[in-house]
C-alpha cells in the first residue's frame, strides 16, 4: 500500500503544480484580464469558505448556517491589521484567522451544545450579531464601511486555498477526522466509546472558522471597499449551498460546486434577478430530487479507484439531526 | 408616562411577531421544518394587501381578508409542491429546500416589479387618543385589536373544532394519528392555510403600521419571529404569543434607551441566551434524551 500512497501524492502534487502553472501562464503572459483574474479570485475565496464549511457540515455533522459571521470577522480584521496598523498582508492573513478562530471557539462553546435546526438558528444569530457590531463600529466605518487597498492576487489565494485542501484533507483523515465523523453518524455512540464530542465539535468549528477567517481577509483586499451589507444572512445561505449542493461529506463535491456556482453567478452578474431565481430554482429541484448532493458523499478520487473492499460503506443521513 | 406608550409600542410590534410567530410554531410543531419561506409569506401578505387598497380600493378589512386569503393559498402550494416529498428525508434537506423557496419567492417578487419600497396607503387614521393623560396612538390600539381577535379565532379552531384536533393529534404522532383514520396530508395542508393567513394578516398590518413595504422585508421579521416561536417554546401555540409580545416589548425598549442601532441585536442576543439556558423555551417541557 505505501507505493499507493506515495503514487496518490504526486497526483495530487502534479495535479495542483498544472493548474497553478496554467493560472499563472495566463496571467503572466496577459492572455487574460484583471475580470478573469479576479474571478479566479473569487472562485479560490469561495472553495475556500465551502471547504471549512464542509468541515463543520460536511465531516462533524453540526448545522452551522452563519458562516457569514466568521468570513466578515476575517475580513474586517485583515483589514484592520493591513490598513490600520500597516502589518504585511500573508501575515494580516494569517492573524485575522486567528481572530476570526478565537471568535469561533468563543461562539462554538455555547451553541455547540444544541442539535440540528436550533443550532443552525443559533449560528445565524450569531452571525447576524457580528454584522451588526460591525454595523456599528465606528473604528472600522460603520455602515458606511472602509477602503482597502487591493492586495490580494492569484498566487495568494492559490496557496491559502491550497493550504486550506491540504489541511482539512488531512485532518479528516486523521484520527480526530474519524472521531468527527463517528460524531456526525451517531453522536451518542460516539460518546459512549469514549470521544469527547464536545471536543472535537468545538475543534471542528474552531478550524472551520479559522479558514473562513482567512477567506475574509481575501475577500476584503479583493475589492477596494469593505461594507458589512456584504456579509448578511444571503452570504451565510451562498456557502452553505456550495456544500449542500456538492454532497455533504465530499470535499471535491464542495470543490467542484463552489467553482461551478461561482461562475454561474458571475456569468448572470448583469441579471441578478434572473439570476437568484435560478438559484433557487436549481436549489430546490436538486434537493426534491437528488437530497444527496451531486456527488453524495464520495470524492472524485473515488472514482480512479478500483472497487472497495468495504462492506456496508458510509451512510450520511444523520446530518443536522 | 413616557413608558407606557412605548410599552403600546411594544405590544404592537410584538402582536406583528406574535401573528408571523404563530405559523413558525405551527408548522415546526406538526412536521419539524424549520419554514424559512414564511417569512416570504408576510411579504407577498403586505403586498396583497397593498394591492387590494389601491387597485381594487378596498377598505382596511376587506384587504385583510384578501391578504390571509391569497396567503393561505400560497402557504398551502408551498407545502404541496416543495415540502411534501421531502416529509422523510434529512433535516438539512428539508432547510435548504425552504430556504430555496424563500430566495424565489423574494426574487421572483423583485423581478416583476423591482426591488423599490412602496409606500402604503394611510387607510386607517393616525391620531392620538388621550387616556388618563397618557397619549395612546389609534393605530396601536387597532393592531392590538386585531391580533386580539385572530388570536382568540385561532385558539378557537385549533381547540374546538375537528380540524384542531385532527392538528394536534399529527403533532404528537403523526404514525399514530394516521392509523386513526386522520388524512395527514390534508391536516398538514390545513396547518400551513392557517399559518400562512395568519403571516398574511401581519404583513398588512406590518404595512399599515410601518408604511413603508419591499420585497425583502419579509426576511428579518420572518427570522425574528422565529425567535419569538423558540422564546416561548416552539410548537406551543400561546408560547408563540408571548414571545412575539415580549419580543417586541424588548426591542422597543432597546429603541427608546438610545441604542436603536442595536434593535435587531437584542432579539438575537435573547435567542441565544434562552437557547443556552431554557432551550425548550419559556412553556417548553424539558425532554429527556432516550438512545
Amino acid at each position: 500500500m505505501k507505493t499507493m500512497k506515495i503514487s496518490r501524492f504526486w497526483i495530487f502534487f502534479i495535479t495542483v503544480l498544472i493548474v497553478y502553472g496554467i493560472g499563472e501562464f495566463l496571467i503572466a503572459t496577459g492572455r487574460i484580464d484583471s475580470f478573469y483574474e479576479n474571478l479566479m479570485i473569487t472562485i479560490a475565496i469561495n472553495i475556500i469558505l465551502a471547504v471549512s464549511l464542509h468541515l463543520v457540515i460536511g465531516i462533524t455533522g453540526q448545522l452551522s448556517i452563519g458562516h457569514a459571521g466568521f468570513f466578515a470577522i476575517g475580513a474586517y480584521f485583515a483589514a484592520i491589521f493591513t490598513m490600520n496598523m500597516g502589518l504585511p498582508f500573508p501575515v494580516a492573513l494569517i492573524l485575522a484567522g486567528i481572530v476570526s478562530a478565537i471568535a469561533g471557539f468563543i461562539v462554538g462553546m455555547p451553541s455547540l451544545r444544541l442539535r440540528g435546526d436550533y443550532l443552525a438558528i443559533a449560528t445565524l444569530g450569531f452571525a447576524e450579531i457580528i454584522r451588526i457590531i460591525f454595523l456599528n463600529w465606528e473604528y472600522v466605518g460603520g455602515a458606511s464601511g472602509m477602503t482597502v487597498t487591493k492586495m490580494t492576487t492569484w498566487q495568494y489565494s492559490f496557496i491559502f486555498l491550497l493550504i486550506t485542501i491540504i489541511v482539512i484533507a488531512n485532518f479528516t483523515n486523521s484520527r480526530h477526522g474519524r472521531a468527527c465523523i463517528s460524531i456526525r453518524e451517531d453522536e451518542i455512540a460516539a460518546d459512549s466509546m469514549g470521544i469527547n464530542t464536545t471536543y472535537y465539535k468545538v475543534l471542528a468549528f474552531v478550524i472551520g472558522s479559522l479558514f473562513a477567517g482567512i477567506a475574509g481577509g481575501l475577500y476584503s483586499h479583493n475589492f477596494y471597499f469593505l461594507q458589512p451589507v456584504n456579509f448578511g444572512v444571503l452570504k451565510s445561505f451562498d456557502i452553505l449551498i456550495y456544500v449542500v449542493l456538492g454532497g455533504l461529506g465530499s470535499m471535491s463535491g464542495a470543490i467542484i460546486s463552489a467553482t461551478l456556482l461561482t461562475l454561474v453567478s458571475t456569468y448572470f452578474q448583469n441579471f441578478p434577478e434572473i439570476r437568484m431565481v435560478l438559484y433557487s430554482l436549481v436549489l430546490i429541484i436538486i434537493m426534491l430530487y437528488r437530497p444527496q448532493g451531486l456527488m453524495g458523499s464520495k470524492e472524485i478520487t473515488d472514482l480512479f479507484r478500483r472497487k472497495k473492499s468495504v462492506k456496508g460503506g458510509p451512510h450520511y443521513e444523520n446530518i443536522g439531526t | 408616562m413616557e413608558w407606557i406608550q412605548q410599552l403600546v409600542n411594544g405590544i404592537s410590534l410584538g402582536s406583528i411577531y406574535a401573528l408571523i410567530a404563530l405559523g413558525y410554531t405551527m408548522v415546526y410543531g406538526i412536521i419539524k421544518l424549520l419554514n424559512f419561506a414564511h417569512g416570504e409569506v408576510f411579504m407577498i401578505g403586505a403586498f396583497t394587501g397593498f394591492y387590494g387598497i389601491t387597485f381594487l380600493n378596498l377598505s382596511f378589512i376587506p384587504a385583510l381578508i384578501l391578504a390571509m386569503v391569497v396567503c393561505s393559498i400560497l402557504g398551502m402550494l408551498i407545502e404541496r409542491v416543495a415540502y411534501r416529498r421531502l416529509r422523510r428525508s434529512t433535516r438539512i434537506a428539508a432547510l435548504i429546500t425552504a430556504i430555496g423557496v424563500s430566495l424565489f419567492i423574494q426574487y421572483v417578487m423583485i423581478y416583476f416589479r423591482g426591488a423599490t419600497p412602496e409606500a402604503y396607503p394611510d387607510i386607517v387614521p393616525r391620531q392620538n387618543i388621550e387616556f388618563l393623560g397618557i397619549k395612546f396612538n389609534s393605530q396601536a390600539l387597532f393592531i392590538l385589536l386585531i391580533t386580539i381577535i385572530l388570536m382568540i379565532l385561532l385558539q378557537y379552531i385549533v381547540h374546538r373544532t375537528k380540524m384542531g384536533k385532527a392538528m394536534r393529534a399529527v403533532s404528537l404522532d403523526m404514525d399514530a394519528a394516521r392509523l386513526m383514520g386522520i388524512n395527514v396530508d390534508n391536516t398538514i395542508s390545513a396547518t400551513f392555510a392557517i399559518g400562512s393567513a395568519l403571516a398574511g394578516a401581519a404583513g398588512v398590518i406590518f404595512g399599515m403600521y410601518y408604511t413603508s413595504i419591499d420585497p425583502l422585508m419579509g426576511l428579518l421579521p420572518g427570522i425574528k419571529a422565529f425567535v419569538a416561536a423558540v422564546l416561548g417554546g416552539i410548537g406551543i401555540i400561546p408560547g408563540a404569543m408571548v414571545g412575539g409580545f415580549i419580543l417586541g416589548i424588548v426591542e422597543t425598549g432597546v429603541s427608546a434607551l438610545g441604542y436603536s442601532n442595536w434593535r435587531d441585536a437584542a432579539a438575537f442576543i435573547i435567542l441565544i441566551l434562552i437557547l443556552i439556558f431554557r432551550p425548550s423555551g419559556i412553556f417548553g417541557k424539558n425532554t429527556r434524551e432516550k438512545v
